[in-house]
C-alpha cells in the first residue's frame, strides 16, 4: 500500500497563440489544460497503485481556477485532489518550499510529475522538492517497474540506464512509450461531485521576480531556393558562411 | 561580493566546449568564475585551467561522479562550491543538477537562460513562444542554454586545485543499455538531421543516417513521424512532447513546421529546410531554404558534404 502523489499544473493549451500585451503574457483567451508531461505521470501513478494498492492524491498549487486540472486528473482516476491555493508569482524557491511542506502533511511516499511543465519548460520542481524532502531523484524516466522500491528506465550518455531508486521517491516522467488512459462517463461523472481540499501554507518570499515577458526576436529571413541541386550550394554556404560544418 | 562558479559540463570523461561559454556567461554577470570539475580523475580538469576568465579550477574528485545520481551530485557539489550564484549547462542531466543544487541551498533556480544583462536573465518560455526576463536578488542556480555565448578564448593558464569530496548516492545503475548505433542522441549532438512525414516511409530514413554519419550528427525526427511509422521511436522525438534541442545546425527535411516541432528546435542557431511545399511554417524559420523534394536534395547533400568532409 503506498500513498501515491502526483503533481500536476495547469498551463496553456500548447497549440494556443500566446500574446504579450504590455510587457507581460496576456493569457486570458487562451484554454488552460493540464501540462502533457503531467499525463504521464497520472498515467505511471495509477500503475503504480494497480501495482502495489494504495491511493493516488493529485496535487497542483494556484488560485481557484486551477481546481479544473484537478477535476480532470480525478475523471482520469485518482483517489483525492488537494490545491495549495496561492494567486500571486512565486519563485521556484517558494513554490517547491511549499509542495515539499504539503508532501509531509499528505504522508506522500512516492511522488510522480511530468519531467517539464509547457510553460516554463523548466523541469525544476521535481529535483527541487525531492532535495528539499531529502528524497531520491530520477528525471525524465521512459518506464517504471514496481519492484525493489522502483526500477525505472532513463537516458543516460550513449543510451538508457536501467535504475533502482528506493523510496521515498520523487519521479519526473517522459513520455517513453506510454499510451495514457483516458477518462470515462463514470470518470467524469465523480469529478464533477468531487471536492478540491484546499491548503493554505505561508509563502517564503522570492528571490528571482518577472521583469518583462516579450516575444522571441524576429529571425531575419533567410536565403531560399528551388529545387534539390541547390542543396551543393546550402551545403557549401554552412561550411563557408556559417561556419557550421 | 560573493563568488560566481561554473560546473564544467563533462562529456565522454572529458570537459565539454561548452563550459567555455559558461565561463562568457558568469563573467556578463560580474565576475570571474570558479570552474568546478566533477570528476573521478582530477587529471580532466587541466584542459579548464587553459580557459581565459577563469579566476580558478576546482577538480572535485569523488566516486559519486562515476555515475549521475542527482541527490548524490548535488550533495558532493555543495560540499566544495563557495556560496554565491552557481552556472551549469542546460542540458537535462544538468537543469536537473542545477535543481537540485539550488533547493540545497535554499535558492531559485532560473533555467535555460538565452541573455544575461547584470542581475537580469532571459529565458524562453511557453516552447519558446515568448521570453521571460526575471530580476535575481541574490544568489541563484542558472543553467545556461548551448551555443548562445561565445565560449571563452583559450590561452590562459589559472590554478587547478583537487578538492576531494563525496556525494551520497541515492540510486544505483543496474546496468547501462547502449543505444544501437554509435550515432549521438538528438539531445547531445550539435547537428541535428530530423526526417517528417514528407519522408514517405521509415525507411528513407536511411539517406538522413547517411548524412549524419557523414558530419557527425543526430537523426531526429517530427512527431508526425513517430507517430505513423513505428520504426521511428520516440527517443528521436524533437518537439513538444520530445526533446528540446539547441544545436548549432538543424536540418529538417520533409518537416512542415508545426507549432509542436518548432517549440522543439526554434533557438537552434542555423536551420536548413527541405521542403517541396513552398508554403510550408518551417521555411519562416529557415536560414537556408530549399524548396524541393527530398528524393532532389539529399542526394547532392549527401555527395558535397562527403567531399567536404574527405
Amino acid at each position: 500500500m503506498s500513498n501515491i502523489v502526483v503533481l500536476v499544473k495547469q498551463v496553456p493549451d500548447t497549440n494556443a497563440k500566446i500574446v504579450v500585451s504590455g510587457d507581460r503574457v496576456d493569457l486570458s483567451a487562451v484554454k488552460k489544460v493540464m501540462s502533457p508531461y503531467d499525463e504521464f505521470a497520472v498515467e505511471t501513478a495509477l500503475k503504480h497503485r494497480e501495482a502495489n494498492g494504495g491511493e493516488v492524491t493529485a496535487l497542483t498549487l494556484g488560485g481557484a481556477g486551477a481546481d479544473k486540472v484537478l477535476k480532470d486528473a480525478k475523471a482520469i482516476g485518482v483517489d483525492h485532489i488537494v490545491r495549495i491555493d496561492t494567486e500571486d508569482e512565486h519563485d521556484s524557491n517558494a513554490l517547491q518550499s511549499a509542495l515539499a511542506t504539503v508532501l509531509t502533511e499528505i504522508g506522500a511516499e512516492v511522488v510522480y510529475c511530468g519531467k517539464s511543465a509547457a510553460d516554463t519548460g523548466a523541469g525544476s520542481t521535481g529535483p527541487g522538492i525531492a532535495e528539499r524532502l531529502g528524497w531520491a531523484s530520477v528525471s525524465n524516466v521512459i518506464s517504471v517497474a514496481f519492484e525493489n522500491g522502483l526500477t525505472v528506465v532513463a537516458p543516460s550518455e550513449g543510451g538508457n540506464a536501467r535504475i533502482s531508486v528506493p523510496l521515498p521517491a520523487v519521479v519526473s516522467c517522459d513520455k517513453g512509450d506510454m499510451k495514457v488512459r483516458k477518462p470515462n462517463v463514470k470518470g467524469i461523472m465523480q469529478a464533477k461531485k468531487a471536492k478540491v481540499e484546499v491548503k493554505t501554507v505561508a509563502m517564503q518570499g522570492s528571490t528571482v521576480s518577472v521583469v518583462a515577458h516579450s516575444m522571441p526576436p524576429a529571425k531575419p529571413a533567410g536565403k531560399s531556393y528551388e529545387g534539390g541541386a541547390a542543396a551543393a550550394e546550402v551545403a557549401r554556404l554552412l561550411r563557408d558562411e556559417a561556419n557550421v560544418i | 561580493m560573493t563568488d560566481t562558479i561554473v560546473i564544467a559540463e563533462i562529456a565522454k570523461g572529458t570537459i565539454h566546449a561548452t563550459t567555455s561559454e559558461l565561463v562568457t556567461a558568469a563573467a556578463a554577470m560580474g565576475s570571474a568564475p570558479i570552474v568546478i570539475v566533477p570528476c573521478t580523475d582530477a587529471s580532466i580538469a587541466d584542459a579548464a585551467a587553459s580557459i581565459q576568465g577563469a579566476s580558478k579550477v576546482i577538480a572535485a574528485k569523488s566516486d559519486a561522479f562515476a555515475h549521475y545520481d542527482a541527490a548524490g551530485w548535488a550533495s558532493a557539489l555543495d560540499a566544495v562550491a563557495p556560496a554565491g550564484t552557481i552556472l551549469t549547462a542546460a542540458t537535462p542531466q544538468s537543469k536537473d543538477l542545477a535543481a537540485r543544487l539550488a533547493a540545497r541551498r535554499n535558492l531559485s533556480v532560473v533555467q535555460d537562460v538565452v541573455a544575461i544583462n547584470g542581475n537580469q536573465l532571459t529565458s524562453p518560455v511557453y516552447s519558446g513562444k515568448a521570453m521571460q526576463t526575471v530580476a535575481l536578488s541574490g544568489p541563484a542556480v542558472v543553467s545556461v542554454r548551448a551555443n548562445v555565448f561565445d565560449a571563452a578564448p583559450s590561452g590562459g593558464a589559472c590554478e587547478v586545485a583537487v578538492v576531494d569530496t563525496t556525494g551520497n548516492m541515492a540510486t544505483a545503475v543496474q546496468e547501462f543499455m547502449a543505444r544501437a548505433s554509435q550515432r549521438l542522441d538528438v539531445a547531445e549532438a550539435n547537428i541535428i538531421i530530423s526526417g517528417g512525414r514528407g519522408m514517405g516511409s521509415p525507411d528513407n530514413f536511411v539517406h538522413l543516417e547517411a548524412i549524419a554519419d557523414t558530419i557527425g550528427a543526430a537523426v531526429g525526427a517530427s512527431r508526425a513521424a513517430v507517430d505513423t511509422w513505428e520504426a521511428i521511436p520516440h527517443s528521436m522525438q524533437v518537439g513538444q512532447t520530445g526533446k528540446t534541442v539547441n544545436p548549432n545546425l538543424y536540418i529538417a527535411v520533409g518537416i512542415s513546421g508545426a507549432i509542436q516541432h518548432l517549440a522543439g528546435m526554434r533557438s537552434s542557431k542555423y536551420i536548413v529546410a527541405i521542403n517541396k511545399d513552398a508554403d510550408a511554417p518551417i521555411f519562416q524559420h529557415a536560414d537556408y531554404g530549399i524548396v524541393g523534394t527530398w528524393e532532389d536534395a539529399l542526394p547532392v547533400l549527401q555527395s558535397t558534404l562527403s567531399s567536404m568532409m574527405a
